[in-house]
């Protein structure tokens, strides 16, 4: 098979997103945070609508600095309804992410006559445009797809924030009390990290939309964390899943014809079923009963 | 305007099936949601929800058009194949129940829009439809597609009805039934077969994305305004059905809008009402009644600290005096003075205060009920005379006259208490 230029930009820009995803999803796992990445993925929608209204298109840093508050937003709701009104956690998470998504649809369809945003592009993405979504310069010189760029730009803060916050984030990620001990403000990282997990959201939902961005978060993780229990072990893993799932995703998808987002996730689920079936107890297994269904 | 007497007045016998259609839905899904909040199990629903769609795909390319029954039992097949799947994980994986409910999640919503793509590239003309299932529309409802979703709503609310002690032992003391000899597992099994079916039947009118809402918010707002189980069902129920209609309207008015994000949106208002104003939990209640409470302490410590100068001798004592007693806290001891002076138990004089009467009756009271405590923790919980003050001053505020009765029955009405001094009485 010859060099082909546009399966590679979208295979290296599925990787990008993959592995800045993947190594947030890492710390979210080990804080039993999964579900609240997810709440954050749904609940970012408002902020995306709001900020692509404002900015009249989805290239504006409004987009983003929209959805960054929005997913601080939501943390801060759930935080709330556990706290102060006394709900418990899963139903804060549930009930937070419901309204604000809820709220995001409703905002696309009032304002689906003035911008040029429908509810599939948000929820599905597609990747598969990349090549042809160029990034063209005043002057008129094209620089090439403009997500690759993005996922590039995503990627190098998202591991620039981990690198220089590694001891932080596994201190806090592990044993809280004695992270505030040693002098780490706790919360604050916690909010850090849940703006990463909104930034991320935000630059990688043309590609993949907003809801496939939670596997991307939570499935390699929990993959890699079926192999190994060491947090360098678990990066490296998790890296590499990254990487093969949206090659084999995008010839599956190629091969199918159907959405490469949605099948670099089927990819991620096949995988994440193979490794439970493997390093499951297996010797327990025999006995499930019919109250598993 | 027109609109709604057009809407409510039912005149359109379609509007009437699917208001009946959003009313059985509603019951059906706050029951189970219900059970599964109390149960902690919330968000299984969540996933459920999501891990219908590509059920409800390949229920659409075998029958090759919008079916009820092939999406039903499709959409069924799949959340069962979920719910399985999250419980074997839970048993023979290390990994935590959240990252297991987000991986199922969205792995099959992912799976689902592969199959999504794959329709909409075979260019099936009733493709149209099958959006509805992402978001809901309700007024798509046909009449046959209400006699599969309606009959399956019926079932779930008639099982959960009569079957209501089996369930509540499940959600509650699981552990319990078992030793008492009910079968568990397969009320266990039955309930979760309850739970996807309400999903399924749910997909339709809110859609798959928003679905855990109606699970997850009636029950949780409920839980704000009772304890009792057959009312927290009832009103659960009720919001469900009310946000139900509401969104139904919504997308009548307003046909491009899809009903699920306005049923959410209804839904998680009325919730927001329930933790704020409902009684006793709500958090605004919460509040009003804590500063209540304190504002009676005060009220009730300024007595007391009268009413011991008068033991001493001392007829009144000066603001500042007051403030030396109880220092950091003047803004309280100033709100204090004005409203016992208000309320007649105090005297002022220029800057000094003394009990009327009625305030000495009412001193006497709080300190009574202090001296008695302290009596009763020293003579029946053998507690050193030193180490009960804490305790008193805490309940001298709670006791109510009953239990003063029986404290004064038990410890045949004493004249002193342990640091010797008097037991004050009209």
């Amino acid at each position: 098979m010859s060099f082909d230029q546009n399966a590679f930009l979208i295979i290296l820009t599925g990787s990008l997103i993959a592995i800045s995803c993947g190594l947030l999803g890492v710390f979210m796992m080990l804080r039993k945070m999964a579900m609240t990445g997810d709440a954050i993925s749904h609940a970012v929608l408002p902020g995306i609508v709001i900020g692509f209204f404002v900015a009249g298109s989805q290239r504006g840093l409004e987009v983003i600095i929209g959805a960054g508050i929005l997913g601080i937003i939501a943390t801060l709701i759930i935080d709330w309804l556990r706290k102060k009104a006394r709900v418990q956690l899963d139903a804060s998470i549930g009930i937070t992410f419901t309204l604000l998504f809820a709220i995001g649809i409703i905002l696309i369809n009032l304002f689906a006559y003035n911008v040029d945003l429908d509810q599939e592009c948000v929820l599905y993405g597609e990747i598969a445009y990349l090549p042809i979504d160029l990034w063209v310069t005043g002057s008129g010189t094209i620089l090439g797809p403009r997500i690759t760029y993005l996922a590039v730009l995503n990627f190098t803060l998202v591991a620039g924030f981990i690198y220089f916050f590694f001891k932080e984030l596994t201190l806090t990620s592990f044993d809280e009390s004695f992270g505030s001990v040693m002098g780490i403000p706790s919360k604050g990282i916690n909010l850090a990290l849940m703006s990463m997990v909104s930034y991320t959201t935000v630059s990688s939902f043309e590609a993949v939309g907003a809801i496939l961005v939670v596997a991307l978060l939570v499935v390699p993780p929990a993959t890699a964390f079926l192999w190994t229990k060491n947090l360098m072990p678990l990066i490296k893993l998790t890296t590499i899943l990254g990487i093969g799932i949206s090659i084999l995703g995008y010839y599956l998808a190629y091969l199918f014809d159907s959405s490469i987002a949605g099948m670099m996730v089927t990819v991620a689920g096949v995988l994440f079923l193979l490794s439970a079936l493997i390093k499951g107890r297996s010797s327990k297994s025999a006995g499930t009963s019919m109250a598993n269904i | 305007m027109d609109n709604f007497v057009y809407f409510f007045t039912f005149q359109d016998l379609s509007i009437l099936y699917v208001v009946i259609g959003i009313i059985l839905l509603g019951i059906g899904s706050a029951y189970v949601g219900t059970y599964s909040f109390l149960d902690k199990k919330a968000l299984l629903g969540d996933a459920i929800s999501h891990a219908v769609l590509p059920g409800i795909c390949l229920g659409f390319i075998l029958a090759g058009e919008k079916n009820p029954v092939y999406i039903v039992t499709g959409a069924f097949i799949s959340g069962g194949i979920a719910t399985f799947l999250t419980s074997w994980l839970k048993k023979n994986t290390k990994l935590s129940e959240d990252a297991i409910i987000a991986s199922i999640l969205s792995v099959f919503f992912g799976f689902g829009i592969v199959l999504l793509t794959v329709i909409q590239k075979s260019g099936n003309p009733e493709m149209a439809g099958l959006n509805h299932f992402i978001f809901g529309n309700a007024i798509a409802i046909l009449e046959e597609d209400l006699w599969i979703y309606g009959g399956l709503a019926v079932i779930i609310i008639l099982s959960l009805t009569i079957f209501q002690k089996e369930f509540s032992l499940l959600v509650f003391n699981s552990d319990y039934g078992k030793a008492i000899g009910y079968p568990m597992e397969i009320i266990r099994f039955a309930f979760n077969v309850l739970m996807i079916l309400s999903v399924v039947i749910g997909i339709q009118a809110i859609g798959v994305v928003l679905m855990a809402a109606l699970l997850i918010t009636p029950g949780a707002a409920a839980r704000f305004w009772t304890d009792n189980l057959s009312k927290l069902l009832l009103l659960a129920a009720l919001f469900a059905v009310v946000s139900g209609i509401a969104g139904t309207y919504i997308s009548f008015v307003l046909p491009q809008m899809p009903t699920g994000p306005w049923v959410v949106v209804s839904l998680s208002f009325i919730a927001l009402i329930s933790f704020l104003f409902a009684p006793k939990k709500g958090t605004i209640t919460r509040y009003f009644s804590r500063n209540q409470y304190l504002k009676k302490t005060n009220n009730e410590h300024l007595l007391k600290a009268l009413y011991k100068n008068r033991e001493l001798g001392q007829r009144m004592l000066t603001i500042e005096n007051i403030y030396e007693l109880y220092p950091y806290q003047k803004k309280e001891i100033k709100h204090s003075i004005e409203f016992l002076f208000k309320e007649g138990l105090i005297l002022k004089n220029q800057n000094f205060i003394s009990l009327t009467d009625y305030g000495i009756h009412e001193a006497k009271r709080v300190v009574r009920l202090h001296r008695l405590w302290e009596t009763y923790l020293t003579e029946y919980m053998n507690i050193a005379p030193d180490h009960v003050h804490d305790s008193a001053e805490k309940l001298e505020h709670i006791i109510t006259p009953e239990l003063e009765a029986q404290l004064e029955k038990r410890l045949n009405f004493p004249q002193l208490d342990p640091h010797q001094e008097n037991i004050p009485r009209d």
